[in-house]
């Protein structure tokens, strides 16, 4: 793989680039632009609210698949660049992941406080998701300079093995919510798709303890 | 599709009418694809002529109907309903068909008709949806006959005084307005007249969240929607409040007697 790492490939020259930062913030705003204009003329369809629970949820999901992608991607396409804009990525999961939640909260619960904590306890689906939000926090938190400064590399790598309980409770806060109406095709490419990234590192680490070790 | 008022006690709800494109844009019809906008998006290979839809089981005449025929059983009649979907939106539709019960009466049903049964299209060359196994096909849905007879259960062959458009379950679909959208089975191609309670394509599908019943009931949440209030597709924006759901979707005065001792909270 060494080869492949003297010549680096176009492809990492632009990840290195000073402005491959703001591309790269702008496409991740993207699907949130477009939902915001959809919402803002009418052509959300006939049930906007629905649509932009969905849409900012499944985007989390899209975005968190993204970020758990950039490792394999980095030593497979050997892509060292990607890792720089890692942080961004999951900066952008928890941006969606809190969109979606603000959505439910106002659009399907009026912002009722009462509401919403009965249907946490209530729901497991709901509790599920909440959980990956609640796990996400931290890790969102502690995505700038200082904070990693401040936790010391290993704390702060420590911290963010979470990602790996947010993907799978992500991924069962989808499943629960699709398997209402026995909708489970788009869960399954998701799920395939985590289990090729969790594997690549189960494999490359040498078992799940591996995985989780901090070095 | 010519039509006049109906009479029937409850088929005219006062409720604003869901825009039309609203109704025939966002549809579950899993035959057609999971997606809301798949229906309208894949429904046009479903060829709605010629149709035939066959009446047997415990009947004394069994029949086979045109669409001619079918279209002649009785006076079409234009009825409003509100119709609750069991993931917690409704509409409110101007429908055009006639009460089941003049079509079931034709074939002469026996004494041991206890329950109707619905049987679905399921053709794969019309239908893309039924090559996924999203659920156990053809689509089969049933009522307790009484449910069946009761004069609100409509035979729809159209809405807003046009023929059902295809995305809708053309050429003719089931309406039970005060139970979830589900039960009202689209595209039918057979009914069956039986003595066991049917067993449906959602209850097959998942037995501890759809009930044969599935009255809409405010006081009996699905395990991952609550049932307490819906959001009115079309109306006020994206920001209205959500309503709050009625004991059978408002048609009490109407139905209610039709459960009356029943435990509704184990027959859900």
């Amino acid at each position: 793989m060494t080869t492949a790492a003297i010549q680096p490939s176009w492809l990492n020259q632009v990840l290195l680039k000073p402005w491959a930062k703001p591309l790269l913030w702008a496409l991740c705003a993207l699907p949130a632009v477009a939902l915001f204009i959809g919402a803002a003329t009418d052509q959300l369809g006939a049930n906007p609210a629905e649509k932009l629970i969905r849409e900012s949820g499944e985007w989390a999901l899209r975005f968190l698949w993204l970020t758990l992608a950039v490792s394999p991607l980095r030593d497979v396409a050997s892509l060292p660049g990607l890792l720089r804009h890692r942080r961004a990525l999951g900066v952008t999961v928890f941006a969606y992941a809190l969109l979606h939640f603000l959505a439910y909260a106002w659009l399907d619960k009026g912002l009722v406080v009462d509401d919403i904590v009965k249907d946490v306890f209530k729901r497991n689906f709901i509790l599920v998701g909440m959980l990956a939000l609640l796990l996400l926090t931290p890790l969102a938190l502690t995505s700038f300079n200082a904070a990693i400064r401040r936790l010391g590399g290993r704390n702060w790598q420590r911290l963010h093995k979470l990602v790996y309980a947010i993907a799978l409770l992500g991924l069962l806060h989808f499943y629960w919510k699709k398997a209402a109406k026995n909708d489970l095709g788009e869960v399954a490419v998701y799920a395939a798709i985590l289990a090729v990234l969790l594997g690549w590192r189960v494999m490359r680490k040498g078992g799940v303890l591996g995985m989780l070790r901090v070095r | 599709l010519a039509s006049v008022r109906s009479s029937v006690t409850g088929a005219q709800a006062m409720d604003k009418l869901t825009p039309y494109q609203d109704v025939t844009s966002y549809n579950n019809f899993y035959e057609f694809g999971t997606d809301k906008s798949d229906p309208a998006e894949n429904a046009g290979t479903l060829k709605a002529r010629p149709w035939t839809l066959s009446i047997e089981g415990e009947v004394g005449k069994p029949l086979k109907l045109g669409l001619d025929d079918l279209l002649k059983v009785a006076p079409m009649e234009e009825r409003i309903y509100r119709m609750r979907c069991v993931e917690g939106w409704s509409m409110v539709i101007p429908w055009v068909g006639y009460s089941l019960a003049a079509l079931i009466a034709k074939a002469e049903p026996t004494s041991r008709a206890k329950y109707v049964e619905f049987i679905s299209l399921a053709d794969p060359k019309q239908m893309p949806g039924v090559r996924s196994a999203v659920l156990d096909w053809p689509y089969v849905e049933g009522l307790r006959i009484d449910e069946a007879m009761h004069p609100l259960t409509l035979m729809a062959f159209g809405l807003y005084g046009e023929v059902l458009p295809n995305q809708n379950g053309a050429p003719l679909r089931l309406v039970v307005p005060w139970k979830y959208g589900f039960k009202n089975a689209k595209s039918i191609v057979k009914i069956r007249l039986v003595e066991k309670e049917p067993a449906s394509s959602w209850v097959k599908a998942n037995r501890s969240e759809y009930g044969f019943y599935s009255n809409v009931n405010p006081k009996v949440d699905h395990p991952r929607w609550s049932q307490a209030t819906e959001r009115r597709i079309g109306e006020g924006g994206f920001f209205a409040p959500r309503k709050a759901t009625l004991m059978f979707n408002g048609y009490e005065a109407q139905v209610g007697q039709l459960y009356a001792g029943m435990d509704l909270k184990k027959n859900f």
